[in-house]
């Protein structure tokens, strides 16, 4: 049982890391806070997949004149890395679009407290 | 020689255009929409011509850089995939034609980042459609999004705080579904739909293959608006500008539709999906609850454009449900649906951009006789189209839905049949409502508003589309046979 | 209690930065092709040295550096070095982006990729250098109707 925990330790603080973006999302009333919580949620997502990729003893994945081709063993998987770079863009271009609609609000209610912005709109 | 390039060649054209309209809209704004409409115009073609080789010779696949399927990103032109293409580029040429007055009156100055975007969020959804790549998929599901949250974004008043809302819950959802991709590549390693719909079988009762059927399932249904994770649509659909939402509504959420038939028929394959959790069930139950749910949230509604956006959520509950149903005759009724649905909410939301045009709103309570003096031929397109909705013979909202019943007696599945009866009964109260508005004479006032009433109709380039969308209706109607021959052809067991 | 003049200090420690991490995004950018690093590394990093002086210098001092409205041309000429490299293997019958049928590097297949990946890789520092500088550009002129 102990084996189970510790030996996944990294699954569990991208656990933790995920219940603390959606705790984000979904009771944050500041509308600012509740991207970040979007952000925390998807950086857990990315680091999943880097800690799927780890390889002790390993390389990076560029061919090494002391390491053969053939070992595969040596060198990383860098297939989770190159995704999650992809990831962070869209991420990064999410932030960017998140917080250009939050200014855009801003502008136009003075606020950005999700209750209020309701209670003006209805 | 043309042939093996379509599928890159679809999503290069949005590409170029979306380079194309920035770079010479920073001088002249007035080329951004000629151009637009060149550049879905382009696609449409290639679409259909792909269509055409598909029928005679197969499907394509195309593989990015030289790199063959495991490896590198591949393009796949099959049935499903051309066939939703086909659809979603016709419908986006005739609605950017209708932009161009829209554009100039709603947000003026602002042409070249609108048209901009639209091109963005094409070239996301024919990505989605056509590519045979799981994260590939995911990055097109974000760029479409992305631009999507633009286009909502330019509107009325409220519009970016809808786009917000949107904006965090379909994020959220695109991250579920990337989780679930994650878990699937731990367990088989690849990436490519082809290279692991062949494996999977042999991992069916891996806990982490559950779950990533579910997280995948999730995510996506947000994007398509299934009925508890639909929040989002009213809202957005009602307060972003009419050429915004005529443009996302018939398209965004037919493409998520399209990703769930790619991962329950082509990924897992319906017996596999059924041997790992009941998900064609418990969907077939939530779109069945949609569907009504959709259609009584209709009725209650007085803002057009508001009771078109429930009525999206009912509509995409057919789909749905056809998908759920898993026989040949659902799923030809599905991708009928597909078509219809496009064609049909396209028009509506056309015409609901029109009156917005010349009366200044779409508020239905507003709506007397004197409109169908002032304007005959957007009313009748309305007509037309509201008449499909509802399902009339001869007009093609009828077959998809004959189908769909015919799938649902095949299952021997009574309860959805009710729902789709019930559902039609509902779609008559809504949408007769308003023609009994607009052709009925009002008996307590004087005639004086019908007959003193002039010819406003809108311009041509408006009155265009609207138009040729309503008579689609008839001419899918009167094809349907040899559209369903196709579509049973494409069914992939 | 927003003070809005110059801090001397702070400009100049900028100044003195940034033009270290603009250089090293071009070392990222032209050794990504065969280490880690490439076109979206090293344009973040041209990027940041960039929105370094913007947000130390102001307005004034960072018009002289690239003006705002550059970005745009720049990110089209980025995508479009993209998108012709990928066109011209196309034309000479490979797939897209097909770096062994480039038409203007006759040389084995091996360095055709070499170079082609360079080429691609420049195109992509531009494009997001440009892009993320308009993002910043765009987010403080904020919307220019309420």
């Amino acid at each position: 049982m102990l084996d189970f925990f510790l030996g996944h330790y990294a699954y569990w603080f991208v656990i933790i890391l995920m219940c603390v973006g959606l705790y984000g999302i979904l009771f944050k009333k500041n509308l600012v806070k509740k991207t970040i919580g979007l952000a925390i949620f998807q950086v857990s997502v990315v680091l999943y997949f880097v800690s799927i990729a780890s390889k002790w003893d390993a390389t990076v994945p560029v061919r090494d004149s002391n390491i053969s081709v053939e070992q595969v063993a040596n060198y990383l998987n860098p297939l989770p890395h190159t995704l999650m770079l992809t990831a962070i863009v869209v991420g990064v271009a999410t932030l960017g679009v998140a917080f250009t609609l939050l200014m855009a609000i801003y502008n136009r209610y003075g606020t950005l407290d999700e209750q209020e912005l309701l209670e003006e709109i209805q | 020689m043309i042939e093996s390039h379509l599928p890159a060649l679809i999503a290069l054209t949005f590409v170029l255009f979306a380079i194309l309209i920035p770079a010479l809209g920073f001088w002249k704004p007035s080329t951004s929409q000629p151009l637009a409409v060149l550049g879905s115009g382009i696609a449409s073609v290639l679409s259909l011509y792909g269509f055409i080789s598909y029928l005679q010779t197969g499907s394509i696949r195309y593989f990015f850089g030289g790199w063959e399927p495991p490896v590198g990103i591949e393009f796949v032109y099959d049935g499903l995939s051309g066939f939703f293409i086909l659809v979603i580029n016709t419908v986006a040429f005739f609605v950017l034609i209708h932009s161009r007055h829209v554009a100039r009156t709603e947000y003026p100055g602002k042409e070249m980042p609108y048209f901009a975007l639209a091109m963005l969020a094409l070239l996301g959804f024919n990505g989605m459609i056509l590519t045979g790549d799981l994260f590939n998929l995911y990055v097109f599901l974000e760029i479409s999004s992305l631009a999507s949250y633009g286009l909502i974004a330019i509107g009325s008043r409220p519009a970016p705080f809808a786009a917000f809302r949107y904006l965090i819950i379909g994020t959220a959802g695109g991250t579920l579904y990337l989780l679930g991709v994650g878990f699937l590549y731990t367990v088989t390693g690849t990436l490519n739909i082809i290279d692991m719909a062949a494996m999977l079988p042999s991992f069916a009762t891996d806990t982490s293959v559950v779950a990533a059927l579910v997280f995948m399932v999730v995510g996506i249904g947000v994007k398509a608006a299934l009925f508890p994770l639909h929040g989002w649509l009213p809202d957005s659909y009602t307060f972003a500008s009419s050429s915004s939402t005529a443009l996302i509504a018939p398209i965004g959420t037919k493409v998520a539709a399209y990703i769930l038939f790619r991962i329950v028929f082509y990924l897992f394959g319906v017996e596999l999906t059924d041997a790992v959790a009941p998900i064609t069930t418990v969907i077939g139950v939530l779109a069945a609850i949609g569907i009504l749910y959709g259609s009584i949230m209709a009725i209650a509604q007085t803002e057009m454009k508001r009771m078109l956006a429930y009525s999206s959520v009912s509509q995409i509950g057919y789909i749905i449900m056809g998908l759920s149903l898993a026989n040949p005759l659902g799923f030809a009724g599905a991708l009928l649906h597909v078509l219809n649905h496009a064609v049909m909410k396209a028009c509506l939301f056309l015409v609901a951009g029109n009156l917005r045009m010349k009366e200044g709103h779409s508020d239905i309570s507003k709506f007397d006789d004197s409109y169908r003096k002032k304007y005959p031929w957007t009313m009748a397109s309305f007509s037309v189209a509201a008449i499909s909705m509802v399902g009339l013979p001869p007009l093609a909202g009828f077959f998809s839905k004959w189908y769909l019943a015919l799938g649902t007696i095949d299952n021997e599945n009574w309860i959805f049949l009710a729902v789709i009866l019930i559902s039609s009964l509902l779609n008559a109260v809504y949408f007769f409502r308003i023609l009994e508005k607009v052709y009925m004479m009002n008996p307590k006032k004087d005639q004086k508003s019908a007959t003193d009433a002039k010819r406003n109709e809108v311009g041509f380039s408006m009155m265009f589309p609207t138009s040729v969308l309503a008579i689609a209706l008839f001419v899918i109607g009167f094809a349907n046979a040899a559209i369903v021959g196709i579509l049973f052809n494409i069914f992939p067991m | 209690m927003r003070r809005q003049e110059e801090s001397p200090i702070i400009l100049l420690g900028s100044r003195l930065l940034s033009p270290y991490i603009m250089l090293f995004g071009l070392y990222v950018i032209f050794f990504g092709h065969y280490s880690p690093g490439g076109g979206f590394q090293g344009g973040t990093l041209l990027a940041a040295s960039i929105l370094l002086i913007r947000l130390s210098g102001g307005r004034r001092v960072s018009r002289l550096q690239i003006q705002e409205f550059a970005t745009t041309p720049l990110a089209v000429i980025g995508v479009i070095i993209y998108f012709l490299t990928g066109l011209a293997a196309m034309a000479t019958g490979g797939y897209f982006l097909d770096y062994e049928q480039l038409p203007f590097l006759a040389m084995e297949p091996g360095y055709m990729r070499y170079w082609g990946i360079l080429i691609i890789e420049v195109g992509i520092g531009l494009a997001v250098m440009a892009i993320l500088v308009m993002i910043y550009d765009n987010m403080i002129k904020g919307e220019d109707y309420a």
